[in-house]
């Protein structure tokens, strides 16, 4: 650029930025929080290879190589709380998908309008209880000596009490009912959307041909809702490493007897930090969630653009 | 007028089976907190109580400065978080809409990055304690991991850049009006549902948030919120039923067991339940809105 060309662009540059300048300042605030919040917790994850002390702090702490990873890796847990992670958000993403494509499904082919909005109110309820209540009615139904379960169906099927808390083999059900419980009803509300957004000229041509309701279903709704479904459950796909961190620490109440089955990631990071104090194991489980969780996010994302662009992050 | 089928009579009872299947874990919540503590005791937790009784709420009234207190908390940490939330979200949403703004590519993708990956919770609480000092402050339960949400910064911002008419905010322009005054009379005014919807998103989250109190408030029990207060509660049922030793300072001790935690818990629920049928719309919408991005 001749020394004349910048001349000429200078002044504008200027203008800009007294226009804008307003703009920028108006941004900071949150700029300045998503930099302190998430982007210096990014530069972080180095303690992952260090020796953490409380005195020096993240950035002052030793060098510890790959020891940390060496310790996590060495014990079962970190094959335990991998697969209990994975195996839960499997379960979630099929029967949690089915169960909400139906729910959408018959809250569109209810004629009543009232009815069909009086049962999406009530189905959306549960999503607004938070994980320390929901724990509470847990506890109601499976508590030893004063639960539902073993004081009332138990009793009156004359079976002796069970110790819920402490036995691991029955918490992969529980988890998954509580989580179809709270979930199901937003998620269906997202089909639902979609699926009155069909085009009705569709279902009476249907008509015309006689077709039965499932019919109708099976040839017209399901292969329009298709692309919501593959995006939803793509992008679900995609936090497969993350799980409910309120689900798993409050559902199964943090009892140690349950880890085999109810262990995840999530718990597992926060159990090493505020439990044990086991920092450098924590941060390299965490670091290990971040790295694998952003590779599966990043090819889940590849995997939506190429079935509808406008549903891809990027 | 069609004749029901056999379809309609299956798809009533499937959902009204379903609607049944929500509520009644509710529904044993509330009926327990209704329950004689020593019919509760004896028989424990169940639809159909041999004795009812408003001790609990009673309990709740007389005696509970610990149980009002952390209540009034709850209130101010959700009414604060969420006037700071959505002044942050709705600034940054704006600007990064601006077309034409240099470096506009790159704070969207700025905002964006945080979505898609993050450092998790052990650097985020090592620089919060380490270097900010919040725990056992007011701060702890309302900056980490809940002020600016990039997801709702980029849902606003496709609402600025595809609903706001932009002939509108360039007469208000060609008017003489600032950038800042553009964003204030025009933008602000012009996306009112938008905002809403973001609202009360934030406000449920802060209302249901325990998690930062779990994090964040050690000793200062005074600062419990409500949920705060319910999960120490339960935490230490936990306690005394694995033995454990009791460490940590008995914040719920002296609040009766059984029926009066259930009390606690049902007014935890309480101001939702009360606002959710004048919301109900707006919070469908908001799903279908952005649940797809969530």
């Amino acid at each position: 650029m001749s020394a004349k060309e910048t001349a000429a662009v200078q002044p504008r540059k200027k203008v800009h930025l007294k226009k804008y300048l307003p703009i920028y300042l108006i941004a900071l605030p949150g700029l300045i929080y998503l930099f302190i919040n998430n982007y210096i917790p990014m530069a972080g994850l180095v303690v992952a290879f260090k020796n953490f002390s409380a005195k020096r702090g993240i950035w002052g702490s030793k060098w510890a190589g790959f020891k940390n990873f060496k310790y996590l890796f060495s014990t079962s847990d970190a094959f335990v709380i991998t697969r209990n992670t994975l195996l839960y958000n499997v379960m979630f993403i099929v029967i949690g998908t089915t169960l909400a494509v139906m729910v959408a499904i018959f809250l569109a082919d209810i004629k009543s309008r009232i009815r069909s909005q009086f049962f999406q109110s009530i189905i959306l309820l549960p999503f607004l209880v938070s994980w320390v209540i929901i724990s509470y009615l847990v506890f109601g139904f499976f508590s030893a000596e004063t639960g539902f379960v073993n004081n009332t169906i138990r009793q009156g099927m004359g079976l002796a009490p069970l110790s819920w808390y402490n036995e691991p083999k029955y918490w992969p059900l529980i988890i998954l009912a509580v989580y179809l419980w709270h979930q199901v009803g937003y998620t269906s509300i997202v089909y639902y959307a979609s699926v009155v957004g069909i085009d009705n000229g569709y279902y009476e041509a249907a008509d015309l041909e006689g077709a039965t309701h499932w019919q109708k279903i099976w040839h017209i709704t399901l292969p329009l809702i298709r692309p919501t479904i593959i995006t939803m459950v793509l992008l679900a796909v995609g936090k497969i490493f993350y799980s409910d961190f309120g689900l798993f620490y409050q559902v199964p109440m943090n009892s140690g007897a349950l880890f085999r089955t109810t262990g995840v990631i999530d718990t597992y990071v926060y159990k090493g930090l505020m439990e044990q104090g086991n920092i450098g194991m924590s941060a390299a489980a965490g670091l290990y969630q971040s790295c694998v969780g952003f590779v599966v996010v990043l090819l889940a994302n590849l995997a939506v653009r190429k079935i509808d662009k406008d549903s891809a992050f990027f | 007028m069609r004749k029901t089928s056999g379809y309609d009579i299956l798809i009533n009872t499937v959902m009204t089976v379903i609607v049944i299947f929500c509520v009644i874990p509710l529904a044993l919540l509330l009926i327990s907190s209704l329950t004689d503590n020593s019919t509760l005791i004896r028989n424990g937790y169940t639809f159909f109580p041999e004795a009812w009784s408003l001790d609990a709420y009673r309990y709740l009234v007389n005696s509970g400065s610990k149980i009002i207190r952390s209540y009034g908390m709850s209130f101010l940490v959700t009414g604060l978080g969420t006037g700071l939330s959505i002044l942050f979200t709705t600034t940054l949403a704006y600007a990064i809409s601006v077309p034409g703004l240099p470096g506009r590519k790159f704070l969207t993708f700025f905002v964006f990055f945080t979505m898609l990956f993050n450092g998790g919770l052990v650097p985020t609480y090592l620089m919060y304690t380490g270097t900010f000092h919040i725990k056992d402050t007011l701060m702890g339960l309302l900056l980490p991991n809940l002020l600016v949400r990039a997801y709702y910064v980029m849902m606003m911002r496709s609402y600025f850049i595809n609903s706001l008419p932009q002939e509108v905010i360039e007469a208000a322009r060609i008017d003489g009006a600032s950038e800042f005054q553009t964003f204030t009379k025009v933008a602000i005014p012009m996306s009112k549902p938008i905002i809403a919807t973001v609202i009360l998103f934030t406000m449920i989250m802060y209302w249901n948030d325990w998690q930062n109190g779990l994090y964040y408030l050690s000793r200062k029990t005074s600062l419990y919120t409500i949920q705060n207060l319910l999960n120490r509660m339960i935490q230490e049922i936990q306690f005394l039923s694995s033995n454990a030793v009791v460490g940590q300072s008995n914040a719920a001790q002296g609040i009766p067991s059984g029926t009066v935690r259930m009390a606690i818990a049902v007014i935890g629920i309480l101001p939702i339940a009360v606002i959710y049928p004048f919301v109900q719309k707006n919070f469908a919408k908001g799903i279908t809105m952005g649940a797809v991005k969530g």
